[in-house]
C-alpha cells in the first residue's frame, strides 16, 4: 500500500525528474562555468590555473594591448556591415523571390546553402577565390587583363571587407528566408489598397509591406549579432588574422592567450568582455520581447 | 491569406506586355547574378579538385580545365598526410561521423522530452528552469573553455571523441530544448487533459500524443544539430589533437601543414569531403528546415 503511493508519487513528480539531468548540466554550464572563468580573470593564473587572488590587473592590461583594441573594433565594423549587408541582400532575394517566380525551391536552396557549410570550408574557399596569386586577380590577368589589380586580402585596410563579404554570402540566405516567410504574412488587403492608390511596386515595398514586418528584422539582427560576437572559424581559414592584426577579433585573441601565450587570466578577462558585448545585444532584447507581451496581453485582455 | 495576396500581387503576369517583359527581365536577371555568385566557390572548389597540380599553381583557380584525373579524390580520402598522419581524412571524417551522430541523437531526444515536460506540465518555477536552460544557447564558447579542459580531464575524457560528444551533447541540449518548448507550446493543453482524465500518464502522453505531433521540429533539431556540430571548429581545436581530431581541425591543419608546394588539388576534394555530408543533409531536409525554422522555432 505505502508503496503504490510512493510509487504514485513518484509519477506524480516525473515532469520534474525528467528535467534534473539537463537542469543540473546547464547549471553546471551557464552558473558554475562562467563564474569558473570569471574567477580565473581576476585569479594569479599564468600558464597554469592558480586560483588565488590577484585583482583586475588582467583587464587593464587587456584594454592597454593594441591587438585587443584592435579586435574590438574590428568586431564594430564587421558586426554593423555584416548585419546590415546581411539584411539588405537578404532582403533584396526575398522580394525577388516573392514574385511568384518559376522554380522558387530551386533558387531558394542555391541562396540557402552557404548555411549549411563551415565557416573554415568557407573561409578556405573564399581564401583562394580573394588570393591574387590563385584568385580573381590572377584570372584577370591571365584573361589579358595585366594590370588588374585585387589583393584586399593582403590589404591592411582591405582585409576587413573580405572577412564581412564573405560573412554576408554565408549569412544572407538565413536572412532571405525568415525575412520571405514574414512577407508571405502580410495581410493582402494592406497591399491591394496600396495598389489601388497607384503606388508602384518597389514603392509599395519600401513604404508598407518592409515596415509592417519589422519584428522579423530584429530578430534576425539578434542572431546575427550573435553570430558576429562569436565569429572565430571564418576568420581562422581566411585571413588567420592578417595581414599583421588587421582582421584579428575578440575570439581569436582568446585562443591565442589561454591556449598559445599561456596566459590564462587574460584570456578568461578577454572572454568575459566577449559575455559583456553579447549581453549588451541580447539583453536590451529579451527586456523588450518581455515589454511587447506584456503590452499585448493588455491589449487582447 | 497569403493567396489573397499573392493574386493581387503578380508583377510578372501583370500590365502591358512590355512592361511584363521588362520586370521580369530585371527579376530574373538579379535572380541569376546572385545565384551565380553563391554558387561559385562550389563550382571552383569542384573544378580544382580534378585538376592536376602544376595546372592549378600555372593558371589559378579561376580557370578552365585542361586535364583532368579522378585521383586526388582517392589521394584526400586515404593516403595524403596531413600532420604526418597519412591516412587522408578518412580518418577525421569518421573522428567527426562519430562525434556527430549520438550528439545529435542524444541531445534532440533530451529535447524533445525536456521541451514537452516544460510547455505541457507547468510548475512553480519552470520559467526559471527554462530561461537557465537556454541561456546557455547565448554562453559564448569561449567562457566554457577552460571550465571544460579541466572538466574532461577529471572525467578522463581529454583528447577523446567521447569529450566532445558530451561537450556538444550538453551545449546542444539548450537549443533543442528552446526550439522544442516553443513549438509544443502551441499543442493545445485540452488534448493533454482530455488523456489525462483517460488516465494516461506523462510518458504515454509522450509517446502517444506529443511524439507523432513532433516531426517539424525533430527535423529542425537533427538539422540544426548535424550541421551545427558536424561543422563546429573550436572545441575540437581546443579539446583533441592529432589523430584524433574533427575533420574541420584536419583542414585548417592541412592549410598550415605541408612543407614546400601546396597541394591544392587533394585540399580540394578534402574540403569537399568535410562539407558534403552537411550539404546533402540541407539539400534534403531543408524545404523542411526552413518551414519549421518560420513556424516559430525561432522567436
Amino acid at each position: 500500500m505505502t508503496k503504490r503511493s510512493l510509487g504514485s508519487r513518484l509519477a506524480e513528480k516525473t515532469p520534474q525528474l525528467v528535467l534534473i539531468p539537463t537542469l543540473v548540466a546547464a547549471f553546471m554550464y551557464v552558473v558554475v562555468f562562467s563564474l569558473w572563468t570569471l574567477w580565473i580573470s581576476v585569479s594569479q593564473s599564468t600558464l597554469l590555473p592558480n586560483m588565488a587572488y590577484g585583482g583586475f590587473g588582467e583587464y587593464a592590461a587587456l584594454w592597454q594591448s593594441k591587438r585587443w583594441v584592435v579586435s574590438y573594433q574590428n568586431l564594430f565594423v564587421f558586426g554593423a556591415l555584416y548585419v546590415v549587408g546581411s539584411l539588405f541582400i537578404g532582403s533584396l532575394l526575398a522580394i525577388l523571390i516573392d514574385q511568384r517566380v518559376r522554380f522558387e525551391s530551386v533558387w531558394r536552396t542555391i541562396f540557402l546553402y552557404p548555411l549549411a557549410i563551415s565557416f573554415i570550408v568557407t573561409g578556405t574557399v573564399w581564401r583562394w577565390i580573394f588570393h591574387p596569386q590563385t584568385g580573381v586577380e590572377r584570372a584577370l590577368n591571365d584573361l589579358g587583363w595585366i594590370s588588374a589589380n585585387f589583393d584586399w586580402i593582403t590589404d591592411r585596410d582591405m582585409a576587413l571587407y573580405v572577412v564581412i563579404f564573405t560573412g554576408i554570402w554565408h549569412a544572407s540566405g538565413f536572412a532571405m528566408a525568415l525575412i520571405l516567410a514574414g512577407l508571405r504574412s502580410v495581410d493582402g488587403d494592406l497591399v491591394k489598397a496600396a495598389q489601388i492608390d497607384g503606388a508602384s511596386m518597389p514603392r509599395i515595398y519600401r513604404k508598407v509591406i518592409l515596415p509592417t514586418i519589422w519584428p522579423i528584422f530584429i530578430a534576425v539582427t539578434v542572431v546575427l549579432l550573435q553570430f558576429a560576437i562569436k565569429t572565430y572559424d571564418l576568420v581562422v581559414a581566411l585571413t588567420q588574422g592578417g595581414p599583421g592584426v588587421a582582421t584579428t577579433v575578440p575570439a581569436i585573441v582568446v585562443y591565442d592567450l589561454m591556449f598559445q601565450r599561456g596566459q590564462i587570466a587574460q584570456g578568461a578577462a578577454a572572454a568575459v568582455m566577449i559575455l559583456v558585448a553579447l549581453a549588451m545585444v541580447i539583453v536590451p532584447y529579451v527586456l523588450w520581447t518581455n515589454w511587447q507581451a506584456k503590452k499585448e496581453g493588455q491589449r487582447h485582455g | 491569406m497569403a493567396e489573397a495576396v499573392h493574386q493581387a500581387f503578380d508583377p510578372l503576369s501583370t500590365g502591358s506586355r512590355a512592361k511584363q517583359i521588362r520586370s521580369k527581365t530585371i527579376v530574373y536577371g538579379l535572380l541569376t547574378f546572385f545565384a551565380l555568385l553563391y554558387m561559385s566557390p562550389l563550382f571552383i572548389i569542384f573544378i580544382n579538385a580534378y585538376r592536376p597540380l602544376e595546372e592549378i599553381v600555372r593558371e589559378g583557380f579561376i580557370s578552365a580545365p585542361n586535364t583532368m584525373s579522378w585521383s586526388y579524390w582517392g589521394e584526400a580520402w586515404s593516403t595524403f598526410c596531413i600532420g604526418g598522419n597519412c591516412e587522408g581524412v578518412s580518418r577525421y571524417f569518421v573522428n567527426t561521423l562519430l562525434m556527430t551522430v549520438p550528439a545529435t541523437v542524444l541531445s534532440t531526444a533530451f529535447g524533445l522530452v525536456n521541451g514537452y515536460a516544460l510547455s505541457k506540465w507547468r510548475f512553480k518555477y519552470d520559467a526559471w528552469v527554462f530561461g537557465l536552460i537556454t541561456l546557455g544557447v547565448f554562453l559564448p564558447a569561449q567562457m566554457t573553455l577552460l571550465p571544460w579542459a579541466f572538466v574532461l580531464g577529471k572525467l578522463g575524457v581529454s583528447n577523446t571523441i567521447g569529450g566532445l560528444v558530451l561537450v556538444h551533447t550538453i551545449q546542444g541540449i539548450s537549443f533543442t530544448t528552446l526550439f522544442c518548448r516553443n513549438y509544443f507550446v502551441a499543442v493545445p493543453d485540452d488534448l493533454i487533459k482530455a488523456a489525462r482524465i483517460d488516465g494516461a500518464g506523462f510518458w504515454r502522453i509522450f509517446w502517444r500524443i506529443m511524439l507523432p505531433l513532433s516531426p517539424p521540429i525533430l527535423i529542425v533539431c537533427v538539422i540544426w544539430q548535424f550541421t551545427g556540430i558536424w561543422n563546429e571548429f573550436l572545441y575540437g581545436t581546443v579539446f583533441t589533437s592529432g589523430s584524433n581530431q574533427p575533420i574541420t581541425s584536419a583542414i585548417v591543419a592541412f592549410s598550415g601543414s605541408g612543407t614546400g608546394e601546396r597541394h591544392y588539388n587533394v585540399e580540394a576534394a578534402s574540403v569537399i569531403f568535410a562539407a558534403l555530408p552537411p550539404l546533402l543533409v540541407y539539400v534534403f531536409g531543408g524545404k523542411y528546415f526552413v518551414r519549421g525554422l518560420t513556424s516559430g522555432a525561432v522567436k
